[in-house]
């Protein structure tokens, strides 16, 4: 069985059918990609995958349990982590304090929600107890928490590291990203779901960003991505799955899935000449006019 | 029955005038107007001056009430609302609760404290149907609804300027980019909704024939229920919820009696908050959208003091009695202790999980009354009831809330002041437990083991000692994951929800902690006063809590002491100020959040 597994979803808002179907797969240690155009559906997906939001049809599971419907905070402690699309720091936290918080799900024996209304009630008193006595377990565990955040840290080279004692809000946008991405490993994640981490950045960041994903994959780290520069969905992706109007339209390796001519009609339209998809099949580095509009930013 | 359609229809009508007022408000500026009442309030005694003192016929006072009181909406715009109009909504929240408690202290210092008599100018006349009587004054306070209503419609609906209302109200940033002029609109707005909220309190002090200072917070109440009945910013949602509250009132009041009018209402206050916030009409709702990046509100911060500061300031306080013959600033200073105890824990609630409590008086009435009713009724010693007292009350608190808690801004804040109100409510009803309305007096001081506490440097030395453990508390809890955990609840709910902090539980954490140090604040106060009643602990106290709390600086432990102690040694210090003490406080809460909102102990980043 996958690692994740995503069956057949579908999402209504209103007379809106945001998804009608969508399966996909990811196996431990792969990264999938999914692109699409504007509306086709990629974060409505990732709402449903990190149970920020449920499916009302189909069915998600993690590592053989399933996931969807569960409270997004349950989720975390199932090892799915997430950025978003338009990045959400904790503005008046430290660097350091975001990632810290990322780790959250990680203080065993101290945040381990009840199940039964009497346990959540006796886990968040002890929970509360021991924040104020701090034995020296929790201290040590903090400790350790905090080395390896500067290390997770250290992985950005010194976009960070530098500044890890400011609030957040002060950093530059392309630093806020690299903040809420370190956040996300901060959870040791099964699943890492990165919501367009290069959006907004300009090419050096985005191919800082590229090396930094390549070096998580070659440390094993599962990926489940949004993207639209295409230069960079070839660099680190496996699989590609393309969606348009909430349905899987083609899937499959990178290569493949790019000179598929659906998708080069799904971004430039049917009645399309030859010009941009000729672009694209020629080797170009971009789908066509759409993609390459959202990729220069 | 007939009798109670006819009243709940003509309360109805009452609550309307306020409720579309506030409805319309929350549409054009998103906040719900706290100063709601206070309008209202100024309204009733503009027409009582004209009908009493100038001996004005009916029309032409309505005509001075319409005219003072859009005058006084137009004056709440300008100082409270349009300089906070960009620091988000709950701000803006603070500062409509300043302006009312501004306007409510002002009128007791014009016209007196007082309940004044308001005669009905109109005839007497009156007809039966069926077995009920049906006033004059009813029928013209029916036309007077309906007309609004109406006149306030064909407003909306049929004039351009209406039509720059809804099209403000649905999305202010597109109907400026259309050259809307967002803010005569809101001008309008607010001048619209003090001559409706004028009115209607003129016609309540005309209905029940007499007014007070401090009528408004009831209409604000009312008014809020209404409008979010039907969905906060929809107007003929807020009409049919004012129907139906005055309607269910007038029912509950036949069944159950008068005591529970206001009961009933913060009932179905809460109810709907529970079940639709979004109102009786609204859709299902859709996820919110993601916000923009770079929409943070820094937050400043702490000023940095050398490490044995602390000690330091705690060793002088403790000292202090030695140093002192007169008793009288110990005693201020006493229950400054207890008040720097509730402004701390409020910090925690609002400054550092970022969630604004209006009812935290309702946690220290909790405190005290557990602690009389062991210690007087039940005969437990007083160190018992210093443990048992606020853990009770903490559970209750925490149990209260809870199902409150998944609630956002605003509406938390607003389902937290129906809860403290519920609190002090049912200390008035249940007479069985509470003894009523008399309150419970001869509560014994503090006593330890024999020995019991009287002189003032005792009392001073207890409630210190008390503070310095809470505050040890709330420090190391900022200080430990758990800080880090709710400032992540203030700063994004979504993202922090994202990373394994439930919402449900970290907020229960705060609010059960806070509920346990306000307890106890509420346990040495009532122990120091030696008597307490259901309106020892009100709304007032909460929002003076709040300023404390402003002024020293959020998330700010040792600005919430600085805060308490200030508000509460000034106005005794300063003689003169005693009387003006709450409209200092209103003015000091619009003067911070306005000049140095990050509070005194903050520094800007």
């Amino acid at each position: 069985m996958s690692l994740l597994s995503v069956r057949n979803v579908h999402k209504h808002f209103g007379g809106l059918h945001a998804l009608r179907g969508v399966s996909l797969d990811l196996e431990e240690g792969e990264t999938v990609a999914i692109i699409g155009p504007n509306g086709a559906g990629k974060t409505t997906l990732f709402n449903l995958i990190s149970c920020e939001d449920s499916p009302d049809e189909g069915e998600i599971w993690l590592d053989g349990r399933r996931i969807d419907g569960l409270p997004p905070h349950l989720a975390a402690a199932r090892g799915l982590a997430r950025t978003f699309q338009n990045g959400r720091v904790f503005g008046n936290l430290t660097v350091l304090e975001n990632v810290l918080l990322g780790a959250h799900t990680r203080l065993r024996g101290l945040t381990d929600p009840g199940t039964r209304p009497a346990g959540a009630v006796f886990s968040a008193l002890r929970e509360i107890v021991l924040g104020i006595v701090q034995p020296r377990r929790f201290r040590e565990l903090e400790a350790e928490l905090t080395a390896e955040a500067l290390e997770i840290l250290s992985i950005f080279g010194d976009r960070l590291i530098p500044r890890f004692h400011q609030p957040a809000y002060s950093l530059s946008y392309a630093n806020r990203r690299r903040t809420e991405l370190a956040r996300a490993l901060a959870l040791r994640p099964r699943v890492l779901l990165l919501d367009e981490p290069t959006a907004g950045m300009n090419p050096t960041e985005t191919d800082e960003m590229t090396e930094v994903i390549l070096k998580l994959q070659r440390q094993g780290q599962s990926m489940l991505l949004i993207e639209h520069k295409l230069e960079m969905v070839m660099a680190v992706a496996h699989r590609v799955v393309a969606l348009d109007a909430g349905e899987v339209l083609v899937s499959g390796p990178p290569e493949q899935v790019r000179s598929d001519p659906r998708l080069i009609e799904a971004y430039v339209g049917k009645t399309a000449d030859t010009a941009p998809a000729g672009a694209a099949a020629a080797g170009g580095t971009r789908f066509g006019a759409s993609a390459a509009l959202t990729a220069e930013v | 029955m007939l009798d109670q359609w006819i009243n709940g229809l003509v309360i109805g009508n009452l609550y309307m005038l306020t409720a579309i007022g506030i409805t319309q408000i929350y549409g054009v500026a998103g906040v719900v107007n706290f100063a709601h009442g206070s309008i209202y309030m100024f309204g009733a005694y503009i027409g009582w001056m004209a009908i009493t003192w100038w001996g004005w016929p009916l029309l032409p006072a309505i005509t001075l009430v319409l005219a003072g009181s859009a005058l006084l909406g137009l004056l709440l715009e300008r100082v409270a609302v349009r300089p906070f109009a960009r620091q988000g909504s709950t701000i803006l929240l603070l500062t409509t609760i300043a302006a009312g408690l501004i306007l409510d202290n002002a009128a007791q210092v014009i016209w007196g404290p007082q309940t004044q008599a308001l005669r009905n100018p109109l005839p007497h006349w009156h007809f039966r149907l069926g077995n009920s009587t049906v006033t004059l004054l009813d029928l013209f306070i029916l036309a007077c609804g309906v007309g609004t209503a109406l006149l306030l419609h064909l407003f909306l609906y049929r004039s351009r300027a209406g039509w720059a209302v809804r099209a403000t109200a649905q999305d202010r940033e597109a109907a400026l980019q259309m050259g809307i002029d967002a803010g005569r609109v809101s001008r309008l707005s607010f001048a619209l909704a003090g001559a409706f909220a004028g009115l209607s309190g003129l016609l309540v002090g005309l209905y029940f024939s007499n007014i007070y200072p401090m009528m408004g917070a009831s209409a604000t109440l009312k008014g809020t229920t209404a409008a979010l009945l039907g969905g906060l910013g929809n107007v003929p949602g807020a009409i049919l919820g004012a129907y139906v509250l005055g309607i269910v009132e007038a029912f509950s009041v036949e069944w159950l009696g008068a005591s529970y009018r206001n009961l009933v209402a913060v009932v179905l206050l809460i109810a709907v908050l529970l079940l639709k916030p979004r109102g009786l009409l609204a859709p299902r709702r859709a996820l919110n959208p993601e916000p923009t990046a770079g929409t943070f509100i820094p937050h400043g911060r702490p000023l940095r003091f050398p490490r044995w500061a602390a000690p330091a300031a705690a060793a002088a306080a403790f000292a202090l009695p030695l140093a002192l013959a007169n008793p009288y600033p110990l005693q201020v200073l006493a229950i400054g202790w207890a008040f720097a105890l509730m402004a701390v824990s409020l910090n925690l609630i609002s400054g550092t999980t970022g969630q604004i409590s209006l009812g935290h008086a309702g946690f220290v009435t909790l405190g005290a009354y557990a602690s009389a009713i062991f210690t007087s009724r039940l005969d437990l010693p007083f160190a018992a009831s210093l443990v048992i007292s606020p853990v009770i009350a903490a559970a209750i608190g925490v149990l209260l809330c809870y199902p409150a808690l998944r609630l956002r801004g605003q509406y938390l804040a607003i389902a937290t002041l129906g809860l403290g109100e519920a609190i002090s409510l049912i200390a008035l009803n249940w007479d069985a437990v509470t003894l009523g309305p008399l309150g419970i007096s001869n509560i014994r001081p503090p006593d330890f083991f024999g020995y019991e506490l009287v002189s003032p440097a005792a009392q001073y030395l207890l409630a210190l000692a008390i503070l310095l453990a809470g505050v040890w508390i709330v420090h190391r809890l900022g200080r430990s994951h758990l800080g880090r955990a709710l400032r992540a609840v203030r700063e994004d709910e979504v993202a922090a929800r994202a990373f394994g902090v439930g919402l449900s539980r970290y907020k229960s954490i705060a609010f059960g902690v806070s509920a346990f140090l306000a307890a106890l604040a509420g346990v040495l106060l009532a122990h120091s006063y030696s008597y307490i009643a259901p309106d020892t602990f009100t709304f007032a106290l909460s929002i003076q809590v709040l300023t404390m709390m402003i002024l020293g600086g959020r998330d700010n432990i040792a600005g919430a002491v600085l805060g308490a102690v200030l508000l509460i040694a000034l106005p005794e210090s300063i003689r003169f100020l005693g009387e003006y003490r709450f409209i200092l406080y209103g003015l000091l809460l619009i003067v911070m959040l306005r000049f140095r909102p990050y509070g005194l102990l903050n520094a800007r980043t």
